[in-house]
């Protein structure tokens, strides 16, 4: 699933990258508001764990195994937004201790497999425990819907993706449904960890499963009790209200990703004829073969002006866009300077960074 | 017990806290002291020694009566400050060290309360000499022995120059060479020192009073050696001496 | 992750490319992955004078060839899907061997193929010359979200730990009979992964208990920074302003 450098295209995975920028700042202040002072350490031994239990195989069958990937599991165990910001830091560490996924291909790693993953779980996985009755099993079944759903999710975005800026125009159909179809096996056995996951941590700890806090009376606090007292839990209108901000924010990020990728889709021709060749109607395809690609009109007799100009213009657009994704931090981040009155702890935070 | 003009390291009085569960803890702790005393507190589990020891640094508050450092009591207000005068080492020495490296690690206490460049340089120095460290300020925490661990976990709050160390079981999960080193350890330092620990041949080793907390209340507090030769008073409260030990001979010995 | 891995990772030396500070390796390895990957595919021999280039930046570092291949095979996955390209994208076909392969395929497999394997081998260089420590002030220094750099650095420090105690609960079914064999194993195998993700919160409790214990209210202290000269971002910058320049030349020629 770690996709390297070289599979999307330098202005797509500039964009991927300013859009997981984005969602990563989102998920900093909520992930601050759900945890206050306690989110570096809290998340840090999440993400630990997630790395960990990545490790942890489950056999399949014939000597097969498979592993969790976590994204399901980390929102509903302690919330989206400290979920997104969990599995970004496994996805960015992979990738830069064990060059498990491309440093350039990072946005598009991260929008897959934390963000995609763990906003499509939460959401579902609200919207179900909203609809069944406020049981322990309804949690259960809840979570593993949000998991099973995740998975192809985030193959679909991962479809959308390489449609937008994918280097080799495998048809697109082809993509879709092998990515999909897999996804879809492998979403069943995310599913059912996932699920048994978050039912044993319900039955010994049930005040630590972020998805279940609706369950309990609010004074339901640490059951050892020799650790703190324990913060009042978080009041399920805030909890609501962010829901929006969140949802706002990714309507939004998508609007400018979708933007972007049918100015691409529509610039070069590729698309549409994908469609024509899955829909068999491809008896030319041998004329239209190197006007197919995503350098088509640069075939390597015909190289002019127009060649440097694409690239320089593929150069900027990147240098471009990560001006823009570093603004979008610095204009979070100078926010959350200026509400300094409202959260105090978040000042010194961001005065050092 | 305490003397001198000045205040004593640790006034408790009447300090009693309930869980919000509703689970009391504490009924009514009175314990003073002194400056540079040496005291054990011994227990049964669940006597309420972790939920005393959560209130000398303002971590648990709300419940009656009134904890004091040094004459200053502990209050919302005087939080950062307290939180400076009181140094616990927690039984987990991999909680205690969560930074990347036992320096950056020594230099969290201090470089929170606003501490900077060669003076905490020195401070950091200081503190893992003490405990007999200083050459592996550059390891990661993890990459040390357990006892290592302990020791520099008891560095990170000395070099918060506390008034007052708390040590919740200081001797737990040390082989017997490390127990002894860190036994040494603290012999020499010039600080205050309230041990939490099931481990009597420790406590008689290192402190002269001990206090037993029992049920929520102090059931007992006097000198180690009579204390633990009152057989009386250890059954009821569940305290045990290793097979063989004697505490007369070997107070008489020391 | 943790100490084992890492220390595979990290091969300590005195080069010049370890002397150099780590957000100035940082910002080079990436700025040189971007040119590599904005490089056209047709000009091949642009990514092999990128492989020279790794080549000497990791005899500089003394990193032997055999390690860097080694750790190269992280990509395999990738490598299979790769493969597979030449038989499944559509266009002009050339026959090897009596296969019918797709030339766009063709070029699609190499182009994953070779920017891939330089951005693997940059990575691998970078991690492989920067410990642990630093990679994470280099990212501080870089303004990476300090909330992020701290969850990082929680991340690795307990990495160990954590899977210390995987490892251990791992043991202990098995010193009680249990083999992981078939579907029916994954409840057991899911009840351990819910212990551990109990252990890992509550252990993060401890831990900022321990914090607040020492004074923290809310911001880490900053206790180390790095600092780098002209001359060494200079220095590091001669990675990726050549690669630009072939990289342009890729472009025009």
């Amino acid at each position: 699933m770690h996709v390297p450098d070289g599979f999307i295209n330098a202005p797509v995975s500039a964009i991927a990258g300013v859009g997981a920028a984005a969602a990563i700042a989102v998920s900093l202040r909520g992930a601050r508001r759900e945890l206050d002072e306690k989110t570096a350490p809290l998340a840090g031994l999440v993400a630990a764990f997630i790395f960990a239990v990545q490790m942890l195989n489950f056999p399949v069958a014939a000597g097969t195994s498979g592993h969790l990937l976590g994204g399901a599991l980390a929102a509903i165990l302690v919330g989206p937004y400290t979920g997104v910001l969990c599995v970004s830091v496994v996805l960015l560490m992979q990738g830069i201790l064990f060059a498990d996924g491309g440093l350039t291909a990072l946005g598009v790693n991260i929008t897959d497999m934390a963000i995609v993953t763990t906003v499509v779980a939460y959401t579902v996985f609200r919207g179900l425990v909203k609809v069944l009755p406020r049981r322990r099993s309804s949690i259960t079944a809840a979570t593993f819907v949000a998991a099973l759903l995740s998975v192809p999710a985030a193959a679909l975005a991962f479809t959308a993706i390489y449609a937008a800026g994918g280097t080799t125009d495998v048809p697109l159909g082809k993509v879709l449904t092998a990515m999909v179809g897999v996804h879809i096996l492998i979403g069943i056995g995310e599913a059912a960890i996932t699920a048994l996951t978050v039912g044993a941590v319900i039955a010994v700890r049930p005040d630590l499963v972020h998805g279940a806090r609706g369950l309990h009376a609010p004074l339901k606090l640490r059951v050892g009790g020799e650790l703190v007292d324990a913060p009042a839990p978080e009041p399920v209108p805030a909890a609501a209200r962010s829901t929006h901000k969140v949802r706002a924010t990714f309507i939004v990020a998508a609007l400018l990703l979708a933007g972007f990728f049918s100015f691409y889709a529509s610039a070069s021709p590729d698309g549409l004829e994908k469609v024509a060749h899955d829909k068999g109607i491809d008896t030319q395809e041998k004329k239209h073969a190197t006007e197919d690609s995503p350098l088509a009109g640069y075939s390597v007799k015909d190289i002019g002006n127009d060649r440097v100009a694409t690239g320089l213009a593929g150069m900027i657009g990147v240098a471009v866009t990560v001006g823009v994704g570093s603004g979008i931090f610095w204009a979070v981040r100078r926010r959350k300077g200026s509400a300094a009155d409202a959260t105090p702890t978040a000042v010194p935070q961001t005065e050092k960074v | 017990m305490t003397s001198s003009a000045a205040p004593a390291s640790l006034e408790v009085s009447g300090l009693a806290f309930a869980y919000p569960d509703g689970h009391q803890a504490l009924f009514g702790i009175d314990l003073t002291v002194g400056r540079g005393e040496r005291v054990a507190l011994l227990g049964p589990n669940g006597a309420g020694k972790t939920t005393l020891v959560l209130h000398l640094n303002g971590i648990l508050t709300g419940g009656a009566g009134s904890v004091k450092v040094a004459g200053l009591p502990v209050e919302k207000r005087n939080l950062a400050e307290i939180r400076r005068r009181v140094g616990i080492v927690f039984q987990d020495p991999d909680d205690q060290l969560f930074m990347p490296t036992v320096r950056e690690d020594v230099a969290f206490g201090p470089a929170a309360s606003g501490m900077r460049g060669a003076e905490l340089e020195a401070r950091v120095h200081k503190a893992l000499e003490r405990v007999g460290m200083a050459e592996y300020a550059d390891r990661p925490p993890h990459h040390l022995s357990f006892g290592q661990r302990r020791r520099v976990a008891v560095a990170t709050v000395l070099a918060m120059e506390p008034e007052i160390l708390v040590l919740d079981e200081p001797s737990s999960n040390l082989d017997p060479a490390s127990r002894r080193e860190l036994a040494d350890i603290l012999r020499a330092l010039d600080v205050t020192v309230l041990m939490v620990t099931h481990d009597l041949p420790y406590a008689l080793e290192l402190c002269g009073r001990s206090v037993i907390l029992s049920g929520g209340t102090i059931a007992a507090d006097g000198k180690t050696a009579d204390v633990l030769a009152d057989e009386e008073l250890m059954r009821t409260h569940r305290l045990e001496l290793p097979f063989g030990f004697d505490p007369r001979a070997a107070a008489a010995k020391a | 992750m943790g100490a084992g891995h890492a220390h595979k990772l990290y091969r300590q030396a005195a080069s010049p490319v370890h002397d150099l500070p780590p957000h100035c390796k940082i910002a080079a390895v990436f700025l040189f992955v971007i040119v590599v990957v904005s490089t056209p595919r047709e000009a091949v021999w642009a990514f092999g004078l990128y492989a020279v280039l790794i080549a000497v930046v990791a005899g500089a570092a003394r990193i032997p060839a055999g390690f860097l291949l080694k750790r190269l095979l992280i990509e395999v996955p990738f490598v299979a899907f790769a493969v597979l390209m030449p038989f499944v994208v559509p266009g002009d076909q050339v026959h090897v061997l009596g296969l019918a392969l797709s030339k766009n395929g063709l070029w699609g497999a190499w182009n994953v193929l070779a920017k891939g394997t330089l951005g693997v081998a940059a990575s691998v260089i970078l991690a492989s010359t920067t410990d642990l420590r630093a990679l994470l002030l280099g990212l501080q220094r870089l303004k990476l979200p300090s909330l992020l750099v701290q969850i990082a650095s929680f991340m690795i420090r307990y990495g160990d730990v954590i899977t210390d105690e995987m490892r251990r609960m791992s043991i202990a079914r098995r010193s009680r009979g249990f083999e992981a064999k078939g579907l029916k194993a994954w409840s057991v195998l899911a009840k351990s992964a819910g212990a551990l993700f109990i252990r890992s919160y509550e252990r993060g409790e401890r831990v900022h208990l321990a914090m607040v214990s020492r004074g923290y209210a809310g911001s880490m202290p900053v206790i180390d920074d790095v600092t780098a000269t002209g001359a060494q971002w200079r220095y590091a910058a001669v990675l990726p302003a050549s690669a630009l320049v072939i990289c342009l030349l890729g472009w025009t020629l």
